[in-house]
């Protein structure tokens, strides 16, 4: 789930104050392009490739991936959505978006999965996607696109593909949209 | 809100978030393997003092997709008939520790008398005459399915047709369907209708047939014999012949008027037997979407109402 819904819905009902501008919207383009020519050279190709965009910060990046490699390899990906909320080890911390749903019509056994989000923080949204993807069959690799790695790891896991590591407080918040990524804070009112 | 025992608990906000929510669990009950974790851990036992098919089977099966433990109480199998009494019981079973307890019984009240006595989040799952709102969620959640909108209930003209009085499944969804703005129209002979009718925001009509061209919503209820003490129709042919949806008056139907039954349906009656199963006729899309209805309520009891202390708590 994005950290824009995620902290933005009431009950928290912060408000989100930007400080600085991270990456312009050209950053994010050019961000997007070299991963997903990164996909492409890590998996010898795009056979059997499937991208799976995280509610909801990470489904629109994952199209934007497709078009990259489809525009540079006039090859299309299948694009689908996967909303972890009710695999969340912490359910009941964060409220639960009801017009986020998974859209994953394909059984993915044998096939490699590459999990995108926008933002990449604790580690945990992944740990649940893992476990949400293992329903949909047995993966033969699942690899992780982000575009902003912001650190502060409570799990072990990496990302595969990152569009730009970025050390944050861990009181921060990073916004990534269409116009770019800002940094800033939440302000609860 | 911890407990569901009444539509008026949710709100029409609240309505309609558990639509919206139901369609996620839509989409997890058409999976290979129709399950999430979400409620991991927790218990949720069916209570049920009344008979039922659907409601309880329904309800089970969801707290499973859920990943919840589930309990069954039926009273034919229980101490009840040992004469045990109707707060024993529940304190027995909520002393087991359970998070949620959905009850069933055949007086009005017993689940918020319930509510008073445990901890427990308590979900009606019908009480006498007076609610069974999870029936009247998924039956607002089936029409909405079936139009393909958002919120198609503005103006949406429902007719609540038969037995109105000892019908709990009429009072939650007139309920429901107001909340959510459609206009609702009861049509049942004078003496099924209930005796007062005084703050109902609905219509009423003696006149199935004088509605019929008029509906988008056709929803019959059951003849409900085992709570009839007296003759309030002569025959069940002359109620069938007046109430009943014979083929011919699905004919005059418009044509995308829905049809709709909350089970048990007794065919030839209220719903002749080839109707059931006309492509307009959402009876078994009901059943269906019970599952993800109740997945939702449970969810939005065991599951979210604690973000919302968390949340609070850590900001």
């Amino acid at each position: 789930m994005a950290e824009r819904e995620r902290l933005l819905t009431p009950p928290l009902g912060g408000v989100f104050v930007a400080r600085a501008q991270v990456m312009t919207a050209e950053d994010v383009s050019r961000a997007t392009t070299r991963i997903a020519h990164e996909v492409a050279e890590r998996n010898h190709g795009l056979d059997d490739l499937v991208l799976v965009g995280l509610q909801t910060g990470g489904v629109p990046l994952a199209r934007r991936v497709a078009d990259a490699l489809e525009t540079a390899y006039g090859q299309a990906v299948p694009v689908g959505s996967l909303d972890v909320a009710f695999y969340r080890d912490d359910i009941g911390l964060r409220p639960v978006l009801p017009e986020a749903v998974t859209n994953i019509p394909w059984d993915l056994t044998g096939l490699t999965v590459v999990l995108v989000d926008d933002v990449f923080f604790t580690g945990r949204t992944v740990r649940a996607a893992l476990n949400a993807l293992a329903d949909h069959g047995r993966a033969r690799s699942v690899q992780l696109a982000v575009m902003v790695d912001r650190g502060h790891r409570e799990l072990p896991i990496r990302p595969d593909f990152v569009g730009k590591n970025l050390p944050t407080r861990r009181d921060e918040m990073v916004d990534v949209s269409a116009s770019g990524v800002m940094l800033g804070d939440v302000v609860v009112k | 809100m911890t407990s569901l025992l009444a539509v008026e608990d949710l709100g029409a906000t609240g309505i309609r978030e558990v639509l919206r929510l139901a369609d996620s669990f839509v989409e997890v009950s058409e999976r290979a393997i129709p399950r999430v974790p979400a409620l991991r851990g927790r218990t949720v036992a069916t209570v049920f003092f009344e008979d039922s098919t659907r409601t309880r089977l329904s309800f089970e099966t969801a707290a499973k997709r859920l990943s919840a433990d589930t309990m069954t109480f039926s009273v034919s199998t229980s101490s009840v008939n040992k004469g045990e009494s109707l707060r024993d019981t529940v304190e027995t079973v909520a002393a087991m520790g359970i998070d949620a307890m959905i009850v069933r019984h055949r007086s009005a009240g017993v689940p918020w008398q319930v509510s008073r006595w445990i901890d427990a989040s308590i979900i009606n799952a019908g009480d006498g005459w007076h609610e069974h709102p999870t029936q009247a969620l998924l039956d607002c959640y089936t029409v909405r399915q079936a139009l393909g909108r958002d919120d198609p209930f503005p103006g949406l003209r429902v007719a609540i047709v038969g037995d109105i009085k000892h019908s709990r499944v009429a009072r939650s969804n007139v309920a429901a369907f107001s909340a959510l703005g459609a206009r609702v129209t009861l049509v049942a002979p004078p003496t099924l209708m209930p005796p007062s009718l005084e703050g109902w925001p609905v219509e009423v009509s003696h006149d199935l047939d004088a509605v019929l061209a008029d509906t988008d919503v056709v929803y019959l209820l059951r003849i409900q014999a085992e709570r009839m003490n007296e003759a309030l129709f002569p025959s069940l042919r002359e109620y069938s012949a007046r109430y009943g949806m014979t083929r011919e008056r699905a004919g005059r139907l418009c044509s995308s008027a829905l049809i709709m039954h909350p089970g048990p349906m007794n065919r030839g009656v209220e719903i002749a037997a080839e109707v059931s199963s006309l492509p307009n006729s959402l009876i078994t899309r009901q059943v269906t979407n019970g599952v993800a209805v109740r997945m939702a309520v449970l969810f939005r009891l065991l599951g979210a109402p604690e973000a919302s202390e968390a949340l609070v708590a850590h900001a």
